[in-house]
């Protein structure tokens, strides 16, 4: 019940807040301009338009999704501790995980909100302009616009656990800016030149999915890129996920365990804190 | 019917002794000053009875609650006036006051009403970031009233509250204790808590010098009463001739006596005064104030250590 009433004050004060609008505004238009001018180098005929865009839209929200769950995120204890609200709402009726659960449910369902609405603009854009749409597709589409919201819950945990470690809002977001770009652009760059220069001699198939679990962004694409079959022809990963042993529900689990093991921790850490 | 216990309670924040071995115990309906210096350790007591920070040592509890072990079921009637309270800015008065009622389960149109009983009437519809400190202060007031409390805790409640909504609050409070609530409040306006608080504990560097009703205190610092007598026909610097030689006496701007009386020679030497015929025009008995109490304890305390 707590978490509930904790959960939708904050939904309350990221619509005041503009949040809720313009996270819905700017994935509603890239999803919109990528779905018109990405189906341009290939055209039209007799290709499932959906599908390309399926794979241009998950390796745009590979970058702006786990961005905005962190800017919506980092703030979430130490900036409430620094404005002083928290002193006050930890002096009512309910525990510190009841705090941080109801504020993460919140925080998704603003999240959730956002990408189902810009997202599914797209599709219904695509359908009223007479694309192609079949129901193999449609599938695709909609486990994406799920695994988009299991990505932004890794992230608002992530945030969370940066949140209930720091001492001060500026170290939050400068930490979160940090992990960003480390699992974000980094990792994959540096994954990539290992691989190039290993030659496939010393890294094992077993190393390679183990490298590529412990990143919650590349469980993303593996799960968007080479999950249905599809897809993986147009993202030139038909290769990859012949080879790969990483099922769907494998790299669901580890999302999932991305999400949780970071919010178990920021609770920890959480009802730990003095303030 | 004890509400809160503070057994023996040390806290350290590295190597500042915020609070040092306090033990004091607050009963029903009792309506208690807490005073002290800034750094006196009073805001750490409140963290310490809301479970906010943990005891270095000893033991506390609120409502039957250990706070310390997280414990919260208390709190549903407890109310908390933090200092320098702050709000979410981008929500109203009404929707703050509605999330917090909730959270304490009760009804919301009752916590609603408490927002004109501390005037704000309809700038409660303003969102909280436009508001004044005098503002925020009467919203945090109004939460602090949600339901029917039986433990109260105020940290400087009266700051930036301009003189009528005072007289407004301590009034509110006033029938809250006689209700059967325990009032704990903090302050620096010592003059307004002498004639409303039952009971003053005094801290000083964490540690608590002086706790007891203002007679109580009155009677242990053994503070002089000053008799203020205002005699005819005296010249400028003559003391009457009933004056006593072992009291101090002095003359006050031309025509008053002013005399430093221990307690219980009073009623002596008012008779003394009267009894002599002289003229004596008008009599004031001024006991020593809960100012000059607060000085006294912390005097002592710091010539003790």
């Amino acid at each position: 019940m707590n978490i509930l009433i904790i959960a939708a004050k904050e939904i309350h004060q990221a619509i005041r807040n503009r949040w809720v609008l313009a996270a819905t505004l700017l994935l509603a238009g890239l999803a919109l301009s990528l779905t018109f001018l990405g189906s341009a180098p290939t055209g039209n005929v007799g290709v499932r338009t959906l599908d390309v865009v399926i794979v241009s839209l998950s390796s745009l929200t590979i970058f702006l999704v786990p961005l905005i769950a962190l800017l919506i995120s980092h703030d979430a204890i130490v900036g409430e501790m620094e404005r002083g609200t928290m002193l006050l709402l930890l002096s009512y009726p309910v525990a510190r995980s009841q705090v941080l659960f109801g504020k993460f449910l919140g925080h998704l369902a603003v999240l959730a909100f956002a990408t189902c609405l810009g997202y599914g603009l797209a599709v219904a854009a695509l359908a009223v302009t007479g694309g192609q749409i079949d129901s193999d597709s449609l599938l695709a589409f909609v486990a994406m616009i799920g695994s988009s919201v299991l990505l932004g819950a890794t992230f608002v945990a992530i945030g969370y656990l940066v949140s209930a470690l720091v001492r001060d809002r500026g170290t939050a977001a400068g930490v979160c800016i940090g992990l960003w770009l480390l699992l974000v652009l980094i990792y994959d760059m540096a994954l990539l030149g290992v691989l190039a220069l290993d030659q496939g001699r010393n890294i094992s198939a077993t190393a390679l999915n183990a490298m590529l679990l412990s990143n919650p962004t590349d469980a993303y694409r593996l799960i968007n890129l080479t999950g249905f079959a599809n897809v993986s022809t147009f993202a030139g990963m038909a290769g990859l996920a012949q080879t790969t042993s990483l099922t769907v529900p494998v790299l669901l689990a580890a999302l999932l365990c991305w999400t949780l093991v970071p919010l178990g921790l920021a609770a920890l850490a959480f009802s730990r804190r003095e303030l | 019917m004890k509400t809160v216990r503070i057994c023996d309670v040390t806290k350290d924040y590295g190597s500042v002794k915020a609070v040092r071995g306090a033990s004091f115990e607050l009963g029903q309906g009792e309506l208690v000053a807490l005073i002290g210096h800034n750094g006196a350790g009073k805001t750490t007591l409140m963290k310490l009875m809301l479970g906010l920070i943990r005891p270095s040592s000893g033991s506390i509890e609120v409502l039957g609650d250990n706070p310390a072990a997280g414990e919260f079921a208390g709190r549903l009637q407890l109310g908390y006036l933090p200092e320098n309270v702050s709000f979410d800015a981008a929500l109203t008065a009404r929707e703050t006051q509605a999330f917090y009622a909730r959270l304490k389960r009760e009804p919301v149109a009752k916590a609603l009403d408490l927002l004109d009983t501390v005037g704000l009437g309809a700038a409660s519809r303003r969102r909280v970031g436009t508001y004044s400190k005098g503002m925020r202060q009467r919203l945090g007031l109004a939460q602090a009233l949600i339901g029917r409390p039986r433990v109260l805790l105020l940290d400087e409640p009266t700051t930036g509250l301009d003189p009528e909504l005072r007289q407004t609050f301590y009034d509110v409070i006033a029938r809250l204790a006689a209700e059967g609530a325990t009032v704990l409040l903090s302050s620096h306006a010592l003059t307004e808590l002498e004639e409303r608080a039952g009971r003053v504990i005094i801290m000083n560097r964490g540690v608590k010098v002086a706790d007891g009703t203002i007679d109580e205190l009155r009677r242990l610092a053994r503070l002089p009463t000053r008799i203020r007598l205002k005699v005819s026909g005296l010249a400028p610097h003559e003391l009457p001739a009933w004056a006593p030689t072992d009291a101090i006496c002095r003359r006050l701007n031309g025509h008053l006596v002013e005399i430093d009386a221990a307690p219980e020679r009073k009623i002596e030497l008012l008779h003394r005064a009267t009894a002599s015929g002289n003229s004596v025009e008008d009599v004031d008995v001024v006991p020593p104030t809960l100012d000059e109490l607060y000085a006294h304890f912390l005097r002592q305390s710091e010539q003790a250590s």
